[in-house]
């Protein structure tokens, strides 16, 4: 089966800091694979240079068999390939609901659609997602007082609302309360499984990625250092060393 | 129901104004256009989150495309009338499509400073077109009904323009337009990354500024009954800069925010501006410092900061029970 | 189209307006570079930054209406204008700089319908021209004619950027300044007092516009409504040479000064502001699709 994403060699340069050397890696359709690394290894320069959100010096991006390394962060996301940030971003003086609603698959965004109301079916979607994340009692609420959990969370629903094929999630764990840390596991899982939505997680949380990723890239210094399952992974020396010398 | 019987009175004031007071009938003419200037700047302004300098361009190609129709076409004077008017409308909206899909695909200051010679360089071109009158200007054709019916029949479009613009606004803001210009003020680079024509709805709010601005032209050409490139058609320096103050005044962002502005800014404009003399632009430039720094919420954005209920915003959580459902 | 042959038929016309083109876009570079500077080091686009350029003609034209050389309206210019644009920063600008782009634009822009109407006020609208009263000089034999007065401009605009050059490699504010631009939040922890370098930003670039704005006075004119063309001048010249980059701004400005004067001659001269802004839409919207082919933003 050919990947539903492949990096190959892509290298990433910013003035003279190389925050991604010749990284490869390749993500099966379907599963959820995970990206480890220290602070500043990369990882979200990475997920930038994979929705084009800045030029690659070099190297290649094939997402479903196509080249996305030339195409722009929209055309790139119409393809349903979709990434959350780190830093959340949200529609902050719009409400919860109004940022799921404005979400919808690109599909649905004809020119006519313009000028149409969000439907019934629409409201009650994204009434679901919001039940999904534990926002609902929040829905009304502007999405910039929201926490900077909660604002994870809601980021999440809208990239759900927006049906990609392929999430790229940014540390979904950061900042949820360790309790429902165990919930959002669970969600990711089932997003996986129920909507088969291909997952690449980057995690700092060991104990998250190594239950959740069927597989695991780990960079560091902006190469890839060490891939495999995940106990494979946990117990390779490099990078045990690399954790332990980043600190 | 507090908001329709508002609604209501306003538009029966609206109707029996002319009855009212026949002698301000130019005069509210004027506070209408304010009104439609400021809502459609208010479009991009404040919605959006694009600055637009040079709305003013569609507003004198509309007035000078009708008075051209008007003075070339020669069929009756409502035929040719309603005919410049939609030509000026159209041609308004042309050119914001043919310039927006170039520089609306630009971010925030670039679009700004792109657009803020627009009006100027406009007004120079049709100052040095003869086709046009040149520097001499242009005087569209005598209204040929009554004496004083032309101050009555001019201010029923004008007020017909401002309603219509005010109601197609509330429609679009409340439908997946509103949604996606306000994400676009928000947060663009977030509506690009997922995958919003982003371009798209900037050039399509752009053209409905223009349409509205277009045929306020066509009007107002009449209305004051002759076409200055520089002081009536591409105003910059007056309308262009009134519409930017009247909106954030009034509230941007918000739908009765531009409105209220407008009618504030035109009538103590009007009460006051005389004494001002010289001094009139002098305290323009200083308003617009002033409430851009001091107060960039604007009154309704005020109000609503300070009484979110009243505005339809929920601070608190939905009730449980609600929740449910 | 006949001024388009007779550009060919009689090259040496060319040679006349290339010439007058260079030296007036030395004036445009100074203007452009304090744009730079102060986009560089605030964050703002300063709309009033014609304004500037406005006052210091003015300045030029009263030395010149009590009998002195505007020539040295230049430093004079200078100096009063770094105390203006100082103040600016302290009244005004200051409570912008964190803002967001919306607010320092549309403040900048009442800021300049603010000066350019408190101009008109108190200087009248009339067209003003101090005479600097050097002679002209001719080359291949009287074909070419280039005023004394636009040499000189050349030259002093080209001195006024080698003092700037100096000013900001060489003394400590100037070193302060450029670290200021390239990170402020680092600047800061360096232990500099940037609210003392933003004001200095701020006056340094009215500095060299009120430098400027006097060379423009001389070799041109000056009316409280010549500044809106210098701010979009400069902005282009400042999106087409690129932050921080100051041969290239010097390049592109004599660029652009000989493209008006081709185009004024070719349009007519009262078409030159027009062809200015036309100029501008063009280069946006150029610049967004070679930018949109290389995967990047102009934001
Ligand atoms: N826009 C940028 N300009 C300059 N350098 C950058 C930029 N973005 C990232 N870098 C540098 O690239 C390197 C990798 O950064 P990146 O954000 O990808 O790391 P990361 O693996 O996501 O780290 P973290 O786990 O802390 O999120 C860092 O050294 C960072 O300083
Ligand atoms: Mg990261």
């Amino acid at each position: 089966m050919t990947p539903i994403l492949e990096v190959t060699r892509v290298r990433k340069t910013f003035g003279g800091v190389v925050a991604n050397r010749d990284v490869s890696l390749s993500v099966p359709e379907g599963k959820i694979y995970g990206l480890i690394g220290p602070n500043g290894s990369g990882k979200t320069t990475l997920f930038s240079s994979i929705v084009g959100t800045h030029p690659i010096d070099s190297g290649s991006i094939k997402f479903r068999g196509e080249e996305v390394s030339r195409l722009r962060v929209p055309q790139i996301a119409r393809l349903g390939l979709l990434r959350t940030f780190q830093q959340t971003r949200i529609y902050g003086k719009m409400t919860c609901v109004q940022n799921l609603l404005i979400s919808v698959p690109p599909a649905a965004l004809s020119w006519r659609s313009m000028l149409a109301r969000p439907s019934a079916a629409e409201t009650k979607k994204a009434e679901d997602l919001l039940q999904f994340v534990g926002l609902h009692a929040k829905r009304h609420l502007r999405a910039g007082d929201l926490s900077f959990g909660q604002q994870k969370l809601l980021e999440l629903a809208m990239a759900l609302m927006s049906e990609p094929r392929m999430l790229l999630l940014d540390e979904p764990t950061a900042g949820i309360n360790p309790t429902l840390i165990n919930d959002l596991i669970d969600r990711l899982r089932r997003i996986n499984a129920e909507l088969g939505i291909t997952l690449l997680v980057i995690e700092h949380n060991m104990r998250v990625v190594m239950g959740l990723a069927q597989y695991i890239y780990c960079l560091a210094h902006g190469e890839l250092l060490a891939e495999g399952e995940p106990a494979a992974v946990k117990s390779d020396k490099r990078v045990i060393e690399a954790y332990l010398g980043a600190h | 129901m507090k908001r329709s019987i508002l609604r209501a009175a306003v538009l029966a004031f609206l109707i029996a104004f002319p009855a009212l007071l026949p002698a301000w009938r130019t005069q509210m003419s004027y506070l209408v256009i304010m009104i439609v200037f400021s809502l459609t700047w208010d479009l991009l302004g404040g919605q959006m989150g694009y600055n637009s300098f040079g709305n003013v361009l569609f507003f004198g190609i509309g007035m000078y495309v009708c008075a051209v129709v008007q003075r070339d076409a020669h069929f009756s004077y409502p035929a040719t009338l309603a005919l410049g008017i939609a030509a000026g409308a159209a041609a308004a909206v042309a050119v914001a499509a043919i310039l927006g899909s170039g520089i609306l695909g630009l971010r925030g200051h670039y679009f700004a400073i792109g657009t803020l010679g627009l009006g100027i360089a406009a007004g120079e071109l049709a100052a040095g077109w003869d086709f046009v009158g040149g520097g001499g200007g242009m005087v569209p054709p005598q209204y040929p009904g009554a004496l004083g019916g032309r101050e009555t029949f001019f201010y029923y479009l004008a007020a017909a323009l401002a309603v219509a613009t005010f109601f197609t606004l509330r429609w679009l803001y409340g439908g997946r337009f509103g949604l996606a210009v306000n994400a676009i003020r928000d947060d663009e680079d977030k509506a690009e990354a997922m995958g919003l024509w982003t371009t798209r709805y900037k050039t399509a709010a752009w053209c409905v500024s223009a349409f509205f601005l277009g045929i306020g032209g066509a009007i107002v050409g009449n209305v004051s009954g002759f076409i200055d490139p520089r002081e009536t058609a591409f105003a910059g320096s007056t309308y262009g800069v009134w519409m930017v103050l009247m909106a954030i005044l009034g509230g941007k962002g918000t739908l009765w925010g531009p409105v209220l502005g407008a009618v504030i800014f035109h009538i103590t404009k009007e009460l006051f501006w005389t004494y001002l003399l010289d001094w009139q632009q002098v305290a323009l430039g200083f308003l617009i410092v002033v409430i851009v720094i001091f107060f960039p919420v604007g009154i309704l954005g005020w109000a609503r900061e300070k009484w979110p209920e009243k505005f339809g915003h929920r601070v608190e959580e939905a009730k449980p029970a609600e929740a449910s459902g | 189209m006949e001024n388009l042959r007779l550009l060919f038929d009689a090259p040496i016309l060319t040679v006349q307006l290339l010439l007058d083109g260079i030296l007036i876009g030395a004036i445009f570079a100074l203007a452009a570079y304090g744009m730079m500077l102060v986009w560089g080091v605030l964050n703002i686009i300063n709309v009033a930054q014609g304004e500037l350029v406005m006052l210091g003609g003015y300045v030029a034209f009263f030395l010149f209406k009590a009998g002195i050389n505007p020539l040295f309206g230049v430093p004079v210019a200078a100096a009063l204008l770094f105390v203006v644009g100082w103040l600016l920063y302290r009244v005004v600008i200051f409570r912008i700089v964190d803002k967001d782009l919306f607010i320092s634009i549309l403040a900048t822009f009442g800021l300049s319908i603010l000066i350019q109407q408190l101009a008109k006020v108190a200087f009248s609208p009339d067209v003003r021209t101090p005479q600097a009263g050097f002679g002209t000089i001719s080359m291949f034999g009287g074909a070419v004619t280039v005023t004394w007065i636009k040499i000189i401009s050349f030259a002093a605009a080209l001195t006024t950027g080698g003092v700037l050059v100096w000013f900001l490699r060489g003394t400590r504010m100037g070193q302060a300044i450029r670290a200021t631009a390239q990170n402020a939040r680092a600047a800061r922890v360096m232990g500099i007092d940037t609210d003392r370098v933003y004001a200095w930003t701020f006056g340094v670039n009215a500095a060299i516009c009120g430098a400027s704005g006097a060379l423009v006075a001389m070799t041109y004119l000056v009316d409280p409504y010549i500044g809106l063309p210098y701010t979009i001048r400069s902005f282009m010249i400042v999106i087409v040479a690129g932050l921080g980059n100051i041969s290239a701004v010097l390049a592109t400005a004599i660029g652009l000064g000989a493209a008006e004067n081709i185009s004024a001659f070719l349009f007519g001269a009262e078409y030159q502001i027009a062809f200015v802004y036309g100029l501008l839409v063009v280069i946006l919207i150029s610049r967004r699709i070679v930018l949109a082919r290389q995967r990047r933003y102009l934001a």
